[in-house]
């Protein structure tokens, strides 16, 4: 059964983590901070902003914009790495925080690649559930607070929350194909588990990203007989300004042909792809076709081909 | 012009990515000595595969056989033809 893409949605928090702020927190430069990474702030939300809340803001700027009510929804899939550990997860706080009694709501614990699978899924149970609403939301924020601050990853993260709705009737994009991959034998590379800070090896998630995100997209394209060059626009998750210059590199594609906030944002994990959706849609006609494509920490990757109706 | 070894080639590679004077112990580790990083190396690796007509697969993809001039030449002893 056939999928569409119907509304776009996004929140982050009002305060405004500069470089400068965060580089006198780390003893670097700003100007450190923003090559290594392109990000030239991000947002950060106040203690008292959970994930949920996020995730709550997100969703009602998504209904809003698809013009329904969240009674109408068939099912929630809330992802988030940020998440505090334990049951329920933020999912049943979301759906009670929307008013709703009845509906499911299910949380996807993933990092970076969360956006995307629960998009991956929410195509395939539209047609059970009925209208599905995706939340990717983090308040990463508390993730590098944690610990000791390591300079490295704590200048990349930022809080947010993006959305997205998405239902087997007819709506502005449909969702023509998805390829998922997950390989376990990288979880030590990029984990966190709040006993101990955000661990990352740099050198090894870049290599990899560089090669499976570009991979993933060819392969999702490949099987729709389609070349990067048929695509308009690229949203993939926002990680760094740098990997994602490669990966435009390695597509053949111009890097402007990749949507990319992550110098406002930093990097919001699994709600940045959601994130850059939402502003890529506001300030774009849905003309074309458009992939999506995420990698984060497992590693979970892959990439999504929807193309306007 | 005489053929370039496998050597020369490598280190025309290193010197073009990196852009930076290469150490001269071949033993030395490219990361540690700043000359590369974390967005070098993939750049790197494409380059290899670009110069020596190889595919590297994403399970070779381990920074430590990158870390030095003599394990990138072992890598492509083993690889390239």
């Amino acid at each position: 059964m056939p999928a569409f893409i119907h509304a776009f949605g996004m929140h982050v928090p009002e305060r405004v983590v500069t470089n400068q702020e965060m580089a006198a927190r780390i003893g670097r430069t700003a100007e450190w901070i923003e090559s290594a990474s392109g990000i030239r702030e991000r947002r950060w939300a106040d203690t008292e902003t959970s994930v949920a809340d996020l995730a709550v803001a997100a969703a009602r700027d998504c209904l809003a914009r698809a013009g329904m009510e969240a009674s109408s929804l068939g099912l929630i899939l809330v992802a988030s790495g940020s998440a505090r550990p334990g049951f329920p997860g933020p999912a049943a706080q979301v759906a009670a925080q929307l008013g709703l009694e009845n509906t499911p709501a299910m949380d996807v614990p993933m990092a970076s690649a969360g956006g995307l699978f629960g998009m991956a899924m929410a195509a395939q149970m539209a047609g059970h559930f009925g209208d599905v609403l995706v939340i990717g939301a983090e308040k990463m924020s508390a993730v590098i607070e944690s610990g000791p601050l390591d300079p490295n990853t704590a200048m990349l993260f930022g809080d947010g929350a993006g959305a997205v709705l998405i239902g087997a009737r007819p709506g502005r994009w449909e969702i023509l194909d998805t390829v998922l991959h997950s390989d376990g034998h990288y979880r030590d590379d990029l984990k966190f588990d709040w006993s101990a800070p955000l661990h990352m090896n740099g050198l090894t998630v870049i290599l990899q990203a560089a090669r499976k995100l570009p991979s993933a997209i060819e392969e999702v394209l490949k099987r729709q007989n389609m070349g990067a060059g048929d695509v308009a626009a690229f949203l993939l998750h926002q990680a760094n300004q740098n990997l994602l210059t490669r990966v435009a590199k390695a597509l053949g594609v111009p890097a402007e042909r990749l949507f990319s906030n992550v110098a406002r944002y930093g990097n919001t994990s699994s709600a940045s792809m959601l994130i850059a959706a939402a502003e890529w849609s506001q300030a774009n006609p849905p003309a074309g076709s458009v992939v999506f494509s995420a990698f984060g920490a497992g590693f979970h990757w892959g990439a999504l081909l929807a193309r306007s109706v | 012009m005489p053929d370039l070894t496998r050597h020369e080639r490598l280190l025309g590679v290193l010197k073009t990515v990196t852009a930076q004077p290469l150490p001269a112990d071949d033993d030395e580790s490219l990361f540690e000595s700043g000359l590369l990083d974390s967005f070098a190396l993939p750049d790197l690796v494409s380059a290899l595969e670009q110069e020596f007509s190889i595919k590297v697969p994403d399970r070779d993809l381990n920074p430590r056989k990158f870390d030095s001039i003599s394990r990138i030449e072992t890598y492509l002893e083993d690889h390239a033809g």
